[in-house]
């Protein structure tokens, strides 16, 4: 078997072999289910009925649509630039813990705070993802700095709620004390969809797509991306890139982290509980997107779902939420191995 | 006070032991030229094939539970191979596939063993006083046995060869693919022993997320011991020594339990921070990372 390079593959090529990887991970899904002792027919049923059938089941679609969307659309960007940001659970949950600290501390006047609960959650978000930029300037790879990071975030949360954060009206629980109600977000009636964040997500998916495509910087993200050497050739500082890229990235993931928590939450609580795993979920997001944030608008729904289907799977079908893992995994590496078919076509026998 | 030594050290030892079997694996498939992030994923079910077949009956052969372990973590790995090499997706996003479906895949197909008891857990052994686990000292055995197979052997010089310049070796009809696949399942092998380790030795039990991020670690001891074997045992004892610390100072030190639980993660960015600046990280093998296609460079 060898491959043999096209010279322009086509959109039409892209979707057909994105949509085959899709289709192969449902099936793959499906014998992991099979071993577990589930029958497969079940649980994508389940699934299906539990998040797409009824209106309370697009609305919990909906609510995870929103990270998904905003982290997404900023990894889109990412990824553009080579810059592999694995961490964006790290990322929302520091901007979860500068929105917080913002709305419980800082005296504002209502209709400041809210605005402020946001520039903070983008700035921690972003403060995050700088720290693994700069260990990239020492040859530190950032897949690794990220995770390393997540895990360092989960700890700090906990040290705050459980600590100098925890809420005086609480007993026994450690989470903080209630945000004021100006920091409220309206949602949805009869929904955990907070509307005002859902549509920062599709300003900053849009907004990142006229970045990427039209802007001196979004040009410079992408010959950095794709060419490195021409980029130095060019006097391009991917450096430069890198820093703003994860100032970008990591800060849109914190906005979805004061999103959380202001949008439905009301409070800091546990990691676990902030976010299901938006960070990794939304690594496919972009990936499906194949690195166009605006195309995030189509695959953050679409990853809502299983996020949204993984919780009524654990509740109908008592499956541990990990299922979601399996989900993520083995899509995002169908979709990785699958990419050679978009730019190459089989050719069977020898040389 | 020897007392105390003793005991740092076997502590040390025993934390240290599945940080270096799954170092080790990824220095095997490293030196290939393979990275794989995915150790965390093949711990995970590593452990869980290894007490699965150690706590199907009372009399279940150990042996075969580690033998599952190792052909489990192999048998998740070569769908690493297949991706990275045959169909050249991008490692590192592979491997980070790989974790989340190894651990994912672990927690799902092992919710029936949680809770559940093993019925002959591995003995350890008693060794001039100290009690050690057999892993430990099969783990300190396999660090040199890998550190004189890599250096002084001809079948160790072709795996390097694969890993710094692909291309040469192919000219010299050294099969770069069929050895990048060996390497990667025998990485993957290495990483379920280290599960093993867990299931049926350290915790002899089975639980969610036994794992605790051991895995990536390992990964990331990696650079720090410079794809060096021997130098992997430091590397994987100072680790354990930490998670000792962690264990001594929790409670009775003015110090939140969350500074602790931190410290790995902390430690192993200023420790790969170190490793940057000292430029350590140039010793990579050359074609680290990178799918080789003949005739294209």
């Amino acid at each position: 078997m060898r491959f043999v390079a096209l010279n322009a593959p086509s959109a039409a090529r892209s979707a057909l072999v994105t949509l085959a990887a899709l289709a192969a991970a449902l099936l793959i899904c499906a014998l992991v289910f099979t071993l577990s002792g589930h029958a497969p027919g079940e649980v994508y049923g389940t699934m299906l009925r539990g998040t797409l059938g009824d209106s309370t089941g697009l609305g919990e679609v909906g609510r995870r649509t929103i990270p998904l969307l905003l982290i997404g659309a900023g990894l889109a960007l990412a990824f553009r630039a080579q810059f592999f940001n694995i961490g964006a659970e790290g990322q929302l949950l520091l901007g979860a813990v500068f929105a917080a600290g913002t709305a419980l501390f800082v005296p504002l006047p209502g209709p400041l705070l809210l605005p402020a609960v946001f520039v903070a959650g983008f700035v921690g978000g972003g403060l995050w993802a700088l720290i693994a930029a700069a260990l990239r300037r020492v040859n530190v790879n950032e897949i690794l700095s990220t995770l390393m990071l997540n895990y360092i975030a989960v700890a700090l949360v906990t040290y705050l709620i459980a600590g100098p954060w925890k809420g005086k009206d609480v007993r026994g629980y450690i989470y903080t004390d209630t945000f004021p109600a100006s920091t409220y977000l309206p949602t949805l009636p009869g929904s955990q969809v907070h509307w005002p964040t859902l549509l920062l997500g599709v300003a900053v998916a849009l907004g990142l797509q006229w970045v990427l495509s039209r802007s001196t910087f979004g040009y410079a993200l992408r010959v950095v991306g794709e060419n490195p050497g021409a980029a130095r050739y060019a006097g391009l500082s991917s450096g430069r890139v890198a820093l703003l890229v994860a100032l970008i990235t990591g800060g849109v993931a914190g906005l979805a982290g004061a999103g959380e928590v202001a949008g439905i939450h009301h409070r800091l609580l546990e990691a676990g509980q902030i976010s299901l795993g938006y960070g990794f979920t939304a690594v496919i997001v972009a990936w499906l997107a194949r690195g166009n944030p605006a195309l995030c608008l189509i695959t953050a729904p679409l990853m809502g779902v299983i996020l949204a289907g993984g919780d009524i799977l654990k509740i109908d079908l008592n499956l541990p939420f990990r299922v979601v893992d399996v989900f993520s995994g083995v899509i995002l590496l169908c979709l990785i191995a699958s990419e050679v078919f978009i730019r190459h076509r089989v050719q069977w026998g020898r040389a | 006070m020897d007392n105390v030594v003793i005991e740092a050290l076997v502590r040390a030892l025993a934390v240290g032991t599945p940080l270096l079997l799954a170092c080790l694996g990824a220095i095997l498939n490293e030196r290939a030229g393979v990275v794989n992030l995915g150790v965390e994923g093949l711990m995970a079910v590593g452990a869980l094939a290894a007490f699965a077949v150690a706590a199907s009956s009372p009399d279940a052969n150990l042996w075969l539970a580690v033998g599952a372990s190792m052909l489990a973590g192999a048998a998740l790995a070569l769908l690493h191979a297949v991706a990275t090499i045959t169909l050249r997706a991008n490692q590192f996003v592979s491997g980070l596939a790989l974790a989340l479906i190894g651990t994912g895949a672990a927690g799902l197909l092992g919710k029936r063993f949680e809770g559940l008891p093993l019925f002959n857990k591995v003995a350890d052994l008693s060794l001039g006083g100290l009690t050690v686990s057999p892993f430990t000292v099969a783990a300190l055995l396999l660090a040199g046995a890998m550190a004189f197979w890599l250096g002084a052997t001809r079948s160790g010089l072709t795996l390097r060869s694969v890993g710094e310049n692909p291309a040469a070796a192919d000219v010299l009809g050294v099969n770069v693919g069929l050895i990048r696949v060996l390497a990667v399942m025998g990485g993957g092998a290495l990483a379920g022993l280290a599960g093993a380790f867990l299931s049926l030795s350290y915790r002899s039990s089975w639980a969610d997320n036994m794992t605790a991020g051991l895995g990536w670690i390992a990964v990331a001891l990696v650079i720090f011991v410079g794809w060096r074997p021997l130098r992997a045992i430091a590397g994987a004892l100072f680790f354990g020594f930490l998670y000792y610390l962690q264990f001594r100072l929790q409670g009775n030190s003015p110090i939140p339990t969350e500074v602790f639980s931190a410290m790995p993660f902390i430690l192993v960015l200023v420790v790969l921070a170190l490793a940057g600046v000292r430029g350590q990280a140039g010793n990579a093998p050359a074609a680290l990372g990178r799918a080789y296609v003949r005739g294209e460079r």
